[in-house]
C-alpha cells in the first residue's frame, strides 16, 4: 500500500467557530465531561464555540429504538441546523457519537434524495417557522480534542505515564460504532484504522493496547438494551471485550461514545455482581474515562471537577498511578461545597 | 450469587479458534491419517443413509471437528448408523467409519456427551 493512500483516511477539521450540540445522556452519566470540553476549548485554547441552550436531544435513542420515525428525526435535526444558522455558525460539533452518526446519515440521505430535504424544510417551516442551511462540516467533539492534541500536550501538567518509573500507561481505546462504521470517511482513520483516541493517547505519553477484540462493539445497540429482558446480549458483548483486554493489564479505558463509556464502566459492576469476575488488577475494575476527562486530567483539572467520582469503577488508583494531586475528602462534595452523599459500598468490586 | 437483575449474561456464540481445544481432532488424525486427504467434496453426505431421514451431514461433522465444537458434534454423531456407504463412495479413500468410531470413543472418554 502506497503511503499517499492514507489520504483517504484523513478528515478536514476547521480551526475555529463551532456550534456545539450536547448529548442527552452524557450529562447524567459523566456530568463533568461536556463542561470541561467547553472550558478546554474556550479558556485553555481560546476557541470560539457556542453552547446553545435552545437545542434539544436529536431523538437518536428513540429513532434507533424504533419509536421515532425518520421524518420526525429529520425535522428535529433540521431544527438544530436552523438554530446553528440563526447563531451564524457553519460547523456543527456533536458531543454524542449517535447524534454525529445521525447528522451524517441525514445529510447523506438528503444528498441522495433531495426531495426528502425539501419535505423536511417544509415540515420545519410549518412547525416552527424556521429555515436552515446545512452545515459545512459535521465533526465529533473527540475530533476537536484530537485536532488540538498537540496544543493540549504543550500545556500539559501531567502525562499518561507513571512518574515514579516513567512507564507509559497502557490505555485501551474504544471507538463508538456510529463514529466511522456507518460512514468511514466521517472519522479520522476511517472504520479500519480509527486513530482519533489513539492519537490523543500517543501525544500525551500513553501506550495504546492493541488487543484482539479492539474493534468489537460494546453491545449498546439501543433496542437491545432498552428492553430489560434482552440485556443479556449487550452485557455479553462488553464481557467479550473485557475478557480480551484483561490479559494486557490496561491501566484504563478511554471511549468517545456516551453509551460505550457507560457500558464499559457500569457493566463491570454488573458482571462482578452476576458472576463474581473482575478484570482489573487486585480484584478491582478497569477505570473508564471519557476523552474530555482524559484531556482534563492531562491539563491538571481537579478530578472531582471532572466528575470522576460519578464513575462506577473507582478512578483513585489511576490518579495515584499518574501522580495526580487530589484530596479524597473533597470527592463527594458538590460544586457548592456541600456533602452530596456517597454511593452505597459495593463488596464485589472496587 | 443471587440473580435478581431480571436478566443474565448470554453465553458466547462466537467460535474462538485461539481458545478451543483441538486435542480430539489431533488424536483422530493420528488414528486415521487418511482424514488429512479430505477435500470436502460432499460425496459422503450425498450418499448417507442417515442423511436421507435426518439432517445428519458428515461434512458438517468434519467442519465441527476441525473447529473444536465438540458439544454440537456429540449430538450430530449419534445419528450415524455406521452403514459405511460413505467409505464406499469417498473419492479420496478415507475410512470414514473409523473416524466416526474414534469420535464416539474420544467424546465418550472425555465426558463431552
Amino acid at each position: 500500500m502506497n503511503r499517499y493512500s492514507w489520504e483517504k483516511y484523513q478528515k478536514q477539521i476547521p480551526d475555529d467557530h463551532y456550534y456545539y450540540a450536547r448529548s442527552c445522556i452524557r450529562q447524567n452519566f459523566f456530568p463533568g465531561s461536556e463542561t470541561i470540553f467547553l472550558k478546554i476549548l474556550q479558556e485553555d485554547l481560546g476557541i470560539d464555540i457556542l453552547d446553545d441552550a435552545k437545542h434539544t436531544s436529536c431523538t437518536g435513542i428513540g429513532y434507533h429504538g424504533d419509536i421515532v420515525p425518520l421524518e420526525t428525526i429529520m425535522t428535529v435535526v433540521a431544527r438544530q441546523f436552523a438554530l446553528m444558522t440563526e447563531a451564524g455558525y457553519e460547523h456543527l460539533v456533536s458531543s454524542c457519537i449517535t447524534s454525529f452518526g445521525l447528522y451524517c446519515e441525514i445529510l447523506s440521505l438528503w444528498h441522495h434524495f433531495p426531495e426528502l430535504e425539501e419535505k423536511t424544510r417544509k415540515n420545519l417551516k410549518a412547525a416552527t417557522g424556521r429555515e436552515f442551511k446545512t452545515p459545512k462540516s459535521v465533526i465529533h467533539s473527540s475530533d476537536l480534542i484530537f485536532h488540538f492534541r498537540d496544543r493540549i500536550a504543550q500545556k500539559a501538567k501531567y502525562t499518561l505515564t507513571d512518574p515514579q518509573t516513567g512507564r507509559p500507561l497502557k490505555v485501551v481505546e474504544h471507538i463508538g460504532c456510529h463514529y466511522s462504521k456507518i460512514f468511514p470517511t466521517s472519522g479520522i482513520g476511517g472504520a479500519e484504522f480509527p486513530y482519533v483516541l489513539a492519537g490523543m493517547i500517543e501525544s500525551w505519553g500513553g501506550e495504546v493496547v492493541d488487543y484482539p477484540e479492539r474493534r468489537h462493539c460494546c453491545g449498546f445497540g439501543f433496542r437491545n438494551y432498552i428492553v430489560k429482558a434482552n440485556r443479556g446480549a449487550p452485557v455479553a458483548n462488553s464481557k467479550q471485550k473485557l475478557e480480551s483486554m484483561a490479559p494486557y493489564k490496561p491501566d484504563f479505558i478511554v471511549a468517545n461514545c456516551p453509551g460505550c463509556t457507560m457500558f464499559l464502566d457500569k457493566w463491570q459492576y454488573t458482571i462482578a455482581e452476576l458472576e463474581g469476575t473482575t478484570y482489573g488488577q487486585n480484584g478491582q475494575g478497569i477505570p473508564v474515562l471519557t476523552y474530555e476527562e482524559m484531556a482534563g486530567l492531562v491539563l491538571g483539572y481537579a478530578p472531582w471537577e471532572l466528575g470522576l467520582q460519578m464513575h462506577q469503577i473507582d478512578t483513585e488508583p489511576l490518579l495515584n498511578k499518574m501522580g495526580i494531586d487530589y484530596d479524597s475528602n473533597e470527592k463527594y462534595l458538590g460544586r457548592n461545597g456541600k456533602y452530596m452523599g456517597r454511593p452505597e459500598p459495593c463488596n464485589c468490586i472496587l | 450469587m443471587a440473580n435478581n437483575w431480571g436478566f443474565g449474561i448470554n453465553e458466547k456464540r462466537s467460535i474462538d479458534l485461539d481458545t478451543n481445544n483441538f486435542d480430539i481432532v489431533r488424536k483422530i488424525l493420528e488414528a486415521e491419517p487418511s482424514f488429512y486427504r479430505c477435500i470436502s467434496c460432499g460425496s459422503c453426505t450425498a450418499t448417507c443413509s442417515a442423511g436421507n431421514i435426518t439432517n445428519f451431514n458428515f461434512r458438517k461433522v468434519h467442519h465441527l471437528l476441525r473447529r473444536g465444537e465438540y458439544q454440537t458434534l456429540s449430538g450430530e454423531i449419534s445419528k450415524c448408523m455406521l452403514c459405511g456407504k460413505c467409505s464406499l463412495v469417498c473419492p479420496r479413500g478415507i475410512n470414514t467409519r473409523n473416524i466416526i468410531l474414534n469420535i464416539n470413543r474420544l467424546i465418550t472418554r472425555q465426558n463431552l456427551r
